[in-house]
């Protein structure tokens, strides 16, 4: 029992819900988010520090053991992820506060917002199936609120296309719950994995387990990413950076638990077909970051990009490749923030979309010029950065798996990547000036300094990967064991 | 008991699935709805439909259903209800913004 | 829109009492029988949204003055501390508890800390389903 394992969950409930309490005071609500947002990031690192020393916990909802209850379960995988979303999230928000218009302030921007996060850290950290998208309904209620907040008509259509796009994969993910229950006759992770290995993975498993990818697969923009680039492209800087950091990423990290933990034992479905999948989202990706000229598409599209290269660390399907795609997902959180916040600001400074609209804003905002490039690199995995510790290991895994292709196609997107960034950068930032310095907007420095914040934690986590390395190899290491967490969730019931 | 169910659920699908595709927002989420229902069916039916009494101590005295399922519907049944209420309100601010509940007319919009 | 719906209003001034017993009912006969927080609550919003329906929304405004939104979002605090509650004293995470109590009216009656819970739900769902019709039938 370690009820602290719920409060990456509760925290940002219940702030959620005095914040709309607080709807004329827009300056209680700033001082409220950052007080809880400060002791989410305390309560993610203490609960790090409990797995690092006790192994997987968990903690059984109401005292009802596993298999009957519903549970959370924290491992270094899951652990690390509620670390890196509370971290983010809560830049993201400070960026927020001086960001954010008036309007939409009132019209509860900050509570759905932690709504937003305490979706995700619910999905993280459950080890339920059902309650697994229930998290995932709660995250999906609040981004169609934020997504819809503020209006207008592009807006609209756009997220009607998104919700849309939402109650369907939602409603097969409920098809394959409803399957899954009436074959194996439970919803716990660890209980399920147990009796899939006990009937072996028939058709009819298999079936299941596809229909499960295909609604992580729509979540995440794996192979099925057509509503992305439009939905992740529509709403302001800040709330398109929390979809980009977040969301597809709980999709990834619900493949991974998926199909390392459960449906790990047919490898045409692991190594065939999720394999095309993430080479075909890398090439979908890398075709759009170089067609489009408007930043926000280039930027949804390396979103893209990098889902497909994590997705090839879970093809390779070795424990070197898994710890390549858990940096890399915590290194893609940071960046993809990063990015988004960026891109908005630009866009917010010009007035303009395109790249061809914009040049030389390097002579008036050399910060931002500055961080976009270390952005380029990081996304393209230049080291000592923080993308290149993921490129490594994935690449490391592809090796010993002998993966070559995959190991090809991941490293060509990376010149894409970097080709993409860079034009992003020559275009808009090199060049002749085109705004005076007498009309230049000015950029806030309370702005800067999240956008600043972020850049330094892509650099700290490559310099201080070392660090981070224990955690990452011992979640690697009960992905490539499943048999570790199940023992840490059904051990005792069973003895 | 399992066969008009799943014939059932295979008609609510049918009519889900043409309403999903036609043009009007309302039938869409009405589309939406009826799917939600679909997948509850199916949900108590493999769940074990028909089998065993009330899961309720003083009612009866077993073998009881699975209550299970039930629990399951409760919760996906709230979830759709929020879902479809919130598209109904975002339904109504786009026929507000863009006059139309129209897609292809909103879509063109969308273009411009 | 002026209509004649002497009928309508009539009943609906002693329905609306019937249904709003019916769901007290329902709530309370949650813990051991069907019913509980969740359909309770919606059998005691369709009261309200009755009464939003057949006078107009200023008129019942006058008679329940309160901001919905604040409801549902009171409702879910409620359900969550009462889970939280059960974490301080060191249970796990939403461990419920009940005892039976001797009370002077009802004699031996059984009280359960779901109760709260399910409270919560209930008053979330009121304010939920009331705030959504409210939203959509602002400026009709």
């Amino acid at each position: 029992m370690n009820n602290v394992l719920v409060l990456p969950m509760l925290i940002p409930l219940l702030t959620g819900f005095v914040l709309l309490f607080l709807r004329p005071s827009i300056r209680a609500q700033k001082m409220i988010s950052i007080l809880s947002l400060l002791s989410l990031v305390a309560v993610s690192v203490r609960i790090l520090l409990i797995i690092r020393g006790e192994g997987i916990i968990r903690l059984d909802f109401g005292g009802w053991e596993p298999p009957f209850g519903i549970l959370f379960v924290g491992d270094s995988f899951s652990a690390l992820m509620v670390l890196t979303a509370s971290v983010v999230s809560a830049l993201i928000i400070a960026y927020s506060f001086t960001a954010t218009e008036r309007r939409m302030e009132n019209m509860f921007f900050y509570p759905f917002a932690f709504f937003l996060v305490a979706g995700v850290n619910g999905s993280f950290l459950t080890g339920d199936m059902f309650n697994l998208f229930v998290c995932f309904e709660v995250m999906l209620l609040a981004s169609y609120v934020l997504i819809t907040l503020g209006g207008g008509k592009v807006r609209l259509a756009e997220s009607m296309k998104y919700i849309a796009i939402n109650v369907v994969s939602s409603w097969f993910f409920l098809v394959a719950l409803a399957f899954l229950y009436g074959t194996v006759g439970t919803l716990n992770m660890a209980h399920i994995s147990v009796r899939v290995a006990e009937v072996g993975q028939g058709p009819l498993l298999s079936a299941i387990s596809v229909v499960f990818l295909i609604v992580f697969a729509l979540k995440a923009g794996l192979f099925l990413y057509f509503w992305l680039p439009g939905s992740y492209s529509s709403p302001p800087g800040p709330i398109a950076a929390l979809f980009a950091a977040l969301l597809t990423k709980v999709g990834v990290y619900a493949l991974f638990r998926t199909f390392t933990l459960m449906f790990y034992h047919d490898e045409f479905i692991i190594m065939t077909i999720i394999g095309t999948m993430a080479v075909v989202t890398l090439i979908g990706g890398c075709l759009g970051a170089i067609a489009y000229t408007d930043i926000r598409q280039i930027a949804s599209y390396n979103v893209i990009i990098a889902v497909g290269f994590m997705m090839i660390g879970l093809a390779i399907f070795n424990e070197e490749a898994f710890k390549g795609s858990v940096f890399y997902l915590i290194h893609d959180m940071v960046i993809k923030a990063l990015l988004f916040l960026i891109v908005g600001a630009m866009v917010y400074l010009t007035g303009k979309t395109k790249i061809t609209g914009m040049s030389g804003l390097i002579r008036n905002y050399p910060v931002l010029g500055w961080l976009l490039f270390l952005t380029t690199l990081g996304l393209a995995g230049v080291p000592p950065l923080s993308g290149f510790i993921g490129k490594m290991y994935i690449g490391l895994g592809a090796v010993e798996g002998g993966n070559y292709f995959l190991l090809f196609a991941g490293f060509a997107s990376s010149l894409v990547v970097l080709y993409s960034m860079l034009r992003i950068f020559m275009n808009c930032f090199w060049g002749e000036t085109i705004i005076n310095r007498e009309d230049q907007r000015p950029y806030p420095a309370r702005r800067l300094i999240p956008i600043a914040l972020l850049g330094i934690l892509t650099v700290g986590i490559g310099v201080g990967a070392q660090a981070l390395e224990p955690f990452v190899s011992d979640a690697a290491r009960v992905m490539a064991n499943p048999g570790l967490y199940i023992d840490a969730v059904l051990g005792e019931v069973e003895s | 008991m399992e066969f008009h169910m799943t014939i059932l659920v295979g008609i609510l699908v049918t009519v889900a699935v043409y309403l999903l595709l036609s043009r009007n927002m309302v039938r869409i989420i009405l589309g939406t709805a009826i799917l939600s229902h679909a997948v509850h069916l199916l949900l108590i039916t493999m769940g074990g439909a028909g089998e065993g009494k009330v899961p309720l101590l003083r009612e009866s005295d077993g073998p009881y259903a699975d209550a299970l399922p039930q629990a399951l519907i409760l919760t996906a049944i709230v979830i759709s209800f929020a879902t479809t209420a919130l598209l109904l309100v975002l339904a109504y601010r786009t026929y507000e913004e863009s006059g139309s509940d129209n897609m292809n007319t909103i879509r063109r919009i969308d273009r411009e | 829109m002026k209509e004649n719906d002497v009928i309508l209003r009539t009943v609906t001034r002693v329905v609306v009492f019937i249904i709003l017993t019916f769901g007290v009912e329902l709530f309370l006969s949650g813990h051991h029988n069907p019913g509980g927080g969740f359909v309770g609550g919606l059998v005691l919003s369709s009261a309200l949204v009755l009464l939003y329906v057949v006078f107009d929304i200023e008129t019942v405004h006058q008679g329940v003055p309160f901001d919905f939104r604040k409801i549902a979002a009171f409702g879910a605090m409620v359900s969550l501390l009462s889970g939280t509650a059960a974490a301080v004293l060191g249970k796990p995470f939403l461990s419920q508890g009940f005892g039976y109590f001797d009370l002077p009216i009802f004699g031996l009656t059984e009280l359960a800390t779901v109760t709260i819970f399910e409270a919560g739900v209930a008053l979330t769902v009121i304010g939920t389903v009331v705030t959504i019709i409210l939203s959509i039938s602002k400026d009709v």
